[in-house]
């Protein structure tokens, strides 16, 4: 491994500083991302600032029924809220489903939203990657495409956000908060991530130098209405193939208000605008969640590869919706004997 | 069977004695290859090829040489000549030819693992290179008949006349079965710390066999065999992948001679280990089966496709299974190979057996579609009475009573869907399930070994076999098997394995180990308890005994050696992604005797889940344009986890043999992974009505089908 230098700031201007000095420095919270792809050759850094002594602050309500999430709280702590589990069940599901148990009592809140796409290419310093070292081409479209984008992707770049948090944070409208050497800012986390168009080797739209400090939830009065699910290759330790966060509001058999965001299928977490404007209004029924999700789907342009994501997608919306609504018995067949199944906000698939 | 319904004294032949080492392992006192560091030690990293083909042009080692703690660096200008010893991969550093993309090309050796691995990644190799030829198919240019296949087996082999057969046949089946390119992925990455001390060269490896090991370093540095030692003493798995000396041992055995004196280690990467430690080769089976109305085969035609490298054949035995499962008179299996520019494929857990009865499985679960036949009730109808490639008897086999009480345990047919939907609450529900079976099969094989054995003063004794517990008990079943032939108590015995200085033994491969060196321990002992019941003195330094057992092999009768078993597996397909959960499995075995049972069940168990694993998840994804498997690493090659694995019941039956090893047991560390990736594709089928003929059965495999079905 490449020697580095190694800082450890006392607070979130401290670290803000360092970046300024150092504009090349990597900040490392977790390190389950970061520490991987140093190990790979994708991240050199000369200089890592290790901000785990920052106090970013806790799990605090707001009062808009909200929540204001440190920077530093790990995703186990999260998932385990008692706050986050009862006012936005879509988010202790969304953290339960990522990674395994030990790498959630590691990742934080921040560094997850930052953590780096799994293309293969792109983890691959012997191959050429337009996110790792731009120019160089991006060998994914014709090559191994099975578990990138389809939406909002470019001849650049077809890689996904990988994360889970992310995807339910985009479907309430979640707000990015941090630090710079002008000051504290904030980003909307729709424009907090970007496409990848000519330039993929961006990810987000985080000024330069920034520190994220927090994330600031919205209150919403049927967020106990949401869930996510997550349609991967086994059962735990797998990124989504293709994942859906959403929160519904039906009054009198007609959706008042709905949320949908997708992952594993887009550059950034994907908020299912097409399918919110189709459902509201309608009626809470299945044909209208499978129209709905077949004109968002409509956008794709998937490889050859990945094109099963477009139906895969297009069921788990309906099947989510669906669920949320309760139109369908969701009791596990009578023979089975399987203690993993779907489960409530308290418990993760691999808890 | 349950362990508390055995009886006898604790630590006898049959009892549940726990693994001697298990105290050890779990608190980390147990040290592996790669935890051994003695005073001084240098550490090598391998340095891997860019390219998918061609050749080295030149290394810029100067560069390289500069970083600190950098002590060598080896390329093929400097290397130490190496004699052929049997297999290309270990000709390290011998050219400037590249064979397969990540091929080692230099070894660089410094004094910290971090030092080597920087200086590693700043050598420069400049390449010619060449467009790579890595994908495998049936219509492959390079594909050829290999004189023989992996152990010895014919390539061919055929009886009566298949397609003629196949004509007239009232029912046929001609499909083609796919499995990728697998990899072994033992938890203890491969590792070697070698050492030359005077002129004896001390090694310590991750091996599955140490004798082997000592007689390839002394062919390929050309040294005495004696000056060699090789141990093993804890080794973290290998399912294959250890069984024969990998590039590893000899770079750090070539960096150790270079440095006399000085203790080198190499430990691979995960990374490494999918391009240097061996894999599964992709396979394809093209399955003609032909029936009459009663459901009995009339044909059974298997032609078999693999991959090899361009350093070293390697032709899997995929069709060989073939020739012993079901009965008909015309018969044809062929294997054909192809060298490409690919990393040379070897063992891996049950090769031949494993993929060729996932194919051989899943092609009879498609004939007992086509007949209306039960799944169980044609392989019951197909049993034959002698072996129907050599005609001969079968030692034992129980294959019809291993279906026959999976069934009853499992609850077949009842289990059975036929796709039907589970019902929901507006008739959608959201799950199909279905069953699935599939016959298992494993030789018994058994190999000359040595031992010895030495009584000692105050009733104690030592026994020596250089076997390898590669985690699956051989120490513990070695001392029981021991103690009964000297007729003490296991507490009296000390055994010693896993060193190349002890007398020549067979590898921890083939479901052998047990049979091979439990055979030589017992004659041992029973020569010393004869010589001691007839009272000859006991020295002070004890009375020794050392046999081993080439006699008693190659006086064996000729016979059918085989365990059989049955597994069944049920499965459930969520309708709103194709993800698709294994929910129950049963393996029911017949395997002679079963002499540890608390062991035998983890490698039954063991093997079980790891079909589970083969059929549904693990994958080779290989990017034929840069010519390797890109997903290298334990994060994008998927194995199964806690879960994806159901409760999963094992049972055995009695099965008593006379023409095994005097133990009676028949090897059991392979055969839990033959059939059960059929069942479970069996069982898909069932619930969905859908065949995936290519492994693993992922969502994609599912949801074009359900889309065009209205599901």
């Amino acid at each position: 491994m490449k020697t580095f230098d190694y800082l450890r700031p006392a607070d979130a201007r401290e670290a803000v500083a360092a970046l300024a000095a150092h504009p090349e420095a990597r900040l490392l919270s977790g390190g389950t991302n970061l520490v991987d792809l140093m190990k790979l050759g994708v991240e050199r850094p000369e200089l890592v600032v290790d901000v785990n002594r920052v106090d970013f602050g806790g799990i605090e309500a707001q009062p808009d029924g909200g929540l204001l999430i440190g920077a530093g709280v790990r995703n186990s702590e999260l998932a385990a809220d008692l706050l986050v589990r009862t006012r936005y069940p879509v988010v202790a599901r969304a953290l339960l489903s990522a990674a395994s148990g030990q790498l959630r009592n590691m990742a934080s809140t921040g560094g997850n939203l930052l953590q780096r796409t799994r293309c293969t290419y792109f983890m691959d310093t012997t191959k050429p990657c337009n996110k790792r070292e731009p120019g160089t081409g991006c060998p994914a479209h014709a090559g191994l495409s099975r578990e990138l984008g389809i939406l909002g992707v470019s001849d650049a770049c077809i890689a996904t956000h990988p994360g889970d948090f992310a995807v339910a944070l985009a479907a309430l409208d979640a707000e990015i908060r941090f630090e710079t050497s002008d000051g504290p800012g904030s980003l909307p986390i729709e424009e907090f991530y970007r496409l990848p168009g000519e330039h993929p080797e961006r990810d987000t739209t985080l000024p330069a130098g920034a520190v994220i400090t927090g994330v600031r939830i919205p209150g919403l009065p049927y967020g106990a209405v949401s869930t996510y699910r997550k349609a991967r290759d086994r059962r735990s330790y797998a990124f989504g193939l293709a994942t859906v966060a959403a929160a519904i509001d039906v009054e009198d058999g007609r959706v008042r208000d709905v949320r949908i965001a997708l992952g594993g299928v887009a550059h950034k977490p994907w908020r299912a605008r097409r399918a919110e404007e189709l459902l509201i209004g309608g009626a809470a029924m299945r044909e209208q969640f499978e129209r709905a999700a077949a004109a968002e789907l409509a956008q794709a342009t998937p490889t050859e590869q990945n094109a099963f994501k477009v139906g895969l997608a297009e069921r788990l919306i309906v099947g989510v919706l669906t669920e949320l609504t309760e139109l369908r018995d969701e009791t596990e067949p009578p023979e089975s004997t399987d203690t993993t199944a779907p489960t409530g906000p308290t418990t993760g698939d691999d808890a | 069977m349950s362990i508390q319904e055995l009886a006898g004294t604790p630590g006898a032949l049959g009892e549940p004695l726990p693994r001697l080492e298990g105290h050890a392992k779990v608190t980390g006192a147990a040290r592996y290859a790669a935890e051994h560091t003695p005073s001084g030690t240098l550490y090598g990293w391998p340095v891997q090829a860019t390219v998918g083909r061609g050749r080295i042009r030149s290394i810029d080692v100067e560069a390289a040489e500069a970083f600190p703690g950098v002590r060598l660096v080896i390329t093929s200008a400097n290397a130490l000549r190496l004699a052929d010893a049997g297999d290309g991969e270990l000709l390290v550093l011998q050219s400037d030819r590249v064979a397969y993309r990540r091929q080692v090309v230099a070894l660089v050796v410094a004094e910290t693992a971090e030092e080597a691995r920087e200086a590693a990644a700043a050598l420069v190799v400049r390449y010619a290179d060449e467009a790579p030829d890595s994908l495998l198919s049936t219509t492959q240019p390079a594909l050829y008949a290999p004189e023989k296949v992996n152990a010895g087996f014919a390539t061919d082999s055929e009886q009566g006349y298949v397609d003629a057969a196949l004509a007239t046949a009232a029912h046929t089946v001609d499909v083609e079965y796919a499995t990728p390119a697998l990899f072994n992925n033992p938890m203890e990455p491969h590792a070697t710390v070698a050492r030359l001390v005077g002129d004896r060269l001390e090694v310590i490896d991750s091996s599955q066999g140490t004798s082997a090991v000592k007689a390839s370093l002394a062919t390929l540095f050309d040294r005495d065999p004696e000056s060699i030692r090789v141990r093993a003493e804890h080794v973290g798995g290998g399912f294959g992948s250890k069984g024969s000396p990998r590039p590893c041992v000899v770079l750090a055995t070539m960096a150790a001679l270079m440095l006399p004196g000085t203790p080198v280690k190499v430990v691979y990467t995960r990374q490494m280990m999918f391009a240097l430690a061996g894999y599964r080769t992709p396979t394809i089976s093209r399955f003609r089966l032909g029936a009459g109305t009663d459901g009995r085969l009339t044909a059974i035609s298997h032609q078999a496709y693999s991959q090899t490298s361009t350093v070293q054949e390697f032709a899997e035995q995929t069709a060989e299974v073939t020739r012993h499962v079901y009965a008909a008179p015309n018969r044809l299996t062929t294997h054909r190979v192809a060298a490409l520019d690919v990393p040379t494929p070897r063992w891996m857990r049950a090769p031949g057996e494993c993929p060729g009865m996932y194919a051989l499985e899943s092609a009879m679960d498609e004939l007992a579609e086509a007949t209306g036949i039960d799944p169980v009730e044609l392989r019951i109808l197909n049993e034959p009475s002698v072996d129907p490639e050599s005609g001969l008897e079968f030692s034992s086999r129980h294959l019809v009573e291993c279906l026959r009480r999976g069934a009853e345990l499992f609850g077949w047919p009842e289990r059975r869907r036929g796709g039907r939907p589970t019902d929901g609450a507006q008739g959608r529900g959201r799950f199909l399930t279905g069953a699935g079976v599939a016959s298992s099969i494993y030789p018994a094989m058994t190999q000359v070994s040595g031992a010895t054995v030495t009584a000692l003063p105050e009733g104690r004794y030592e026994v020596g076999v250089n076997a390898t517990d590669i985690g699956t008990g051989a120490r513990t079943v070695l001392l029981q098997i021991a103690a009964d032939a000297l007729g003490v108590p296991a507490e009296t015995v000390v055994i010693r394995i896993a060193d190349s200085d002890l007398p020549k033994a067979s590898v921890a491969g083939g479901s052998s180990g047990t049979a091979s060196w439990g055979w030589a321990v017992t004659k041992a002992c029973t020569r010393l308890r004869a010589q001691l019941d007839q009272g000859a003195p006991l020295p002070p330094e004890g009375l020794s005994v050392t046999v081993d057992t080439t006699e008693e092999v190659g006086a064996m009768a000729e016979r059918a050696r085989f365990a059989f078993g049955a597994q069944f597996a049920e499965v459930r397909v969520d309708l709103d992604s194709g993800e698709i959960a294994v929910t129950r499995m049963t393996g029911v075995f017949a395997a002679g005797r079963i002499l540890n049972p608390r062991t035998a069940r983890s490698q039954f168990l063991g093997a079980m889940t790891m079909g589970i694993s083969m059929a549904l998840h693990e994958n080779g994804e290989l990017d034929a344009r840069f010519g390797d498997y890109a997903n290298h690493d334990l994060a994008g090659y998927h194995v199964a986890v806690s879960a994806d694995v159901p409760a999963i019941e094992v049972v055995w039956l009695p099965e008593h043999d006379d023409a095994l090893a005097p133990m009676g047991g028949k090897g059991i560390g392979e055969i839990g992974i033959v059939g059960a990736a059929a069942a479970v594709g069996n069982a898909v089928h069932d619930a969905t009505g859908i065949r995936v003929r290519s492994l693993p059965i992922q969502p994609d495999s599912l949801l074009g089908e359900l889309a065009q079905r209205g599901r």
